[in-house]
């Protein structure tokens, strides 16, 4: 395929994973939002008024980057988990198989999807939270990369977690057990540095902990983590999901037989 | 230049099944091939390997000279395919299925709109195209995945088994269809369960069973090569007896007026009509007994099971 050839396939997978979710953006954009605007009332304005300050922020305004970044992860993730398991489930991902696409493009293209619902609600819950604190954004550049590279990562992990689902049962697995706790985890609600020394140093090798916080730094201009340090772990993460889901799309593995 | 050369393929499963143990093929440009085989005998394995769905273990695939696992973009560039299995996304549109599928071969979404149009109309479908795939009948699913896989307008068609469980009015439709993109110059690989549709349409064959060709050559060589035929006739006997025999026919009373006649190739039909009519009988209809071909892959599968079992 000529490179024009390949732009045009890319700009049509990603169309088509848009419509997907805008056909359905009742049961896609609306409900995370809602969610998360339930954390604001209930976590950051009734129970944030008894806790006080987080540093020089109140704690709304303090939870704001993780609940924002934590709607942006699982919509990310949820849109290429559901829609690749649902292209090999109905086996219309043939479509894409049999044709001259390369498989980086069938990669990328669902990556696409993924980040573009992910910074739907990731914005449309950031709007919501200025109904509950002012934000004074600290570094837009910061901002804008960290919610690309971190819905770009969750979008690959739901790449992975599809090709190997056997059933739609399998697609919750990940999201269940792993990604809900490391989110929690990962100092949404709280700094690192109110834990003890053990735990801060357990909580270190949680990944999303690094995005959080990056992605804190460049909404109030404060982290637990270095942000050179955040880079480097979200980039290599990346890096090392793009190339194993490349190698599983290209031996074929729970597609062709 | 072949449009698909098979040499020597093999697959084995992980599970140690071997689904094919050497098929060869070559099919013309132009061709509409029949590839027949009973149940299990390597058809679709086949086609998922040329349309690289499915992965070989060893042999030789080549589609208009390209190989599939060096050239796999050029090969997969001139090959539509029509599974058996409807594989499409039941929540899309019909012009958006086909658009998209056009898209996936780099083909721009305007020149994409223009062929779905196109294609949708010559398979009567046009006016379902905002319609979710799923409101769709058995029969029209069967034309929308035709559709789908001339969106980019392939050199090789390949149909799976296209016309199962499709009413007989729309078989013949699709049939007038197939022949129509055939003498357009798309070569054609069909199977099929219908061996009178593979009679009609195909004008080369080649049969699989258990995962071994048994058999490649062009359908009139083979169909001359039944040495006898079953006609069965209706009579009016004017009251007359029917005879018991006729020479050089073998004849089965089915009831007072129809008769089951198996004569060999050589032999002509005027004598039968002949020996009735001295009889005082009239031939009032006659038809085949069975499909020419139906008889011709029975003998095929038979010989090479006689073979198999010889001590």
């Amino acid at each position: 395929m000529t490179f024009s050839e390949q732009f045009v396939a890319f700009k049509t997978i990603v169309i088509k994973e848009y419509l997907r979710f805008m056909r359905i953006w009742v049961q896609t954009l609306i409900p995370p939002v809602i969610t998360v605007a339930l954390y604001f009332v209930i976590f950051g304005n009734l129970i944030g008024s008894q806790i006080g300050n987080i540093g020089e922020f109140t704690y709304m305004q303090f939870i704001v980057p993780g609940l924002v970044l934590m709607a942006l992860i699982s919509n990310s993730y949820a849109n290429v988990v559901s829609s690749f398991y649902g292209s090999k489930f109905q086996r219309n991902i043939e479509e894409m198989l049999i044709s001259p696409l390369p498989n980086y493009l069938i990669l990328i293209g669902f990556i696409s999807g993924g980040i573009a619902r992910g910074v739907i609600v990731g914005l449309s819950v950031l709007v919501v939270s200025l109904f509950f604190s002012d934000l004074h954004i600290h570094s837009y550049l910061i901002t804008i990369i960290v919610f690309l590279l971190t819905s770009t990562l969750f979008s690959l992990a739901g790449i992975i977690n599809a090709i190997y689902a056997n059933s739609f049962d399998d697609i919750t697995i990940i999201p269940t057990f792993v990604l809900t706790p490391l989110t929690y985890l990962g100092g949404i609600f709280y700094s690192i540095q109110m834990l003890p020394e053990f735990w801060q140093q357990v909580s270190l090798i949680n990944p999303i902990l690094y995005m959080i916080n990056a992605f804190r730094y460049g909404l109030l201009g404060v982290s637990d983590i270095s942000l050179s340090h955040a880079f480097i772990i979200i980039i290599g993460f990346i890096i090392a999901l793009f190339m194993f889901s490349l190698h599983l799309l290209n031996s074929g593995k729970g597609l062709k037989h | 230049m072949k449009a698909l050369s098979i040499n020597n393929l093999h697959k084995t499963y992980p599970n140690g099944f071997s689904a094919l143990k050497g098929v060869n093929l070559e099919v013309e440009q132009g061709d509409f091939f029949a590839l027949l085989g009973a149940n299990g005998a390597g058809k679709s394995t086949t086609i998922g390997i040329i349309s690289s769905l499915v992965n070989k273990t060893s042999g030789e695939v080549s589609v208009f000279g390209y190989d599939i696992n060096t050239q796999t973009s050029l090969a997969k560039s001139c090959i539509g395919l029509v599974p058996q299995e409807f594989n499409f996304n039941v929540f899309e549109p019909l012009e958006e299925i086909l658009i998209n599928q056009a898209g996936y071969y780099g083909i721009p979404r305007s020149l994409a709109k223009q062929r779905a149009e196109k294609y949708l109309k010559q398979l009567q479908l046009w006016d379902k195209r905002r319609e979710m795939a799923r409101e769709l009948s058995g029969g029209m699913k069967r034309r929308l995945m035709i559709a789908r896989a001339l969106v980019h307008e392939p050199r090789l068609l390949i149909l799976d088994e296209p016309t199962a469980g499709v009413d007989i009015e729309i078989r013949r439709s699709m049939w007038d269809f197939l022949k129509q993109i055939n003498n357009e110059g798309v070569t054609i690989i069909l199977t099929t369960h219908y061996l009178e549709e593979a009679e009609s349409l195909c004008n080369r064959i080649a049969i699989i069973d258990k995962g071994v060709t048994k058999e490649q050559t062009d359908m009139k060589s083979l169909l001359s090569s039944l040495n006898n035929e079953t006609f069965v006739l209706d009579l009016n006997t004017n009251d007359h007896k029917i005879p018991d025999s006729v020479e050089g026919c073998e004849m089965i009373l089915i009831d007072n007026s129809t008769i089951e006649v198996n004569i060999a190739k050589t032999h002509s039909l005027n004598d039968l009509f002949d020996a009735l009519s001295r009889h005082g009988i009239d031939v009032m209809s006659m038809r085949n007994k069975t499909n020419r071909l139906e008889q011709l892959f029975l003998n095929v599968l038979d010989d090479q099971t006689q073979a198999r079992n010889k001590p």
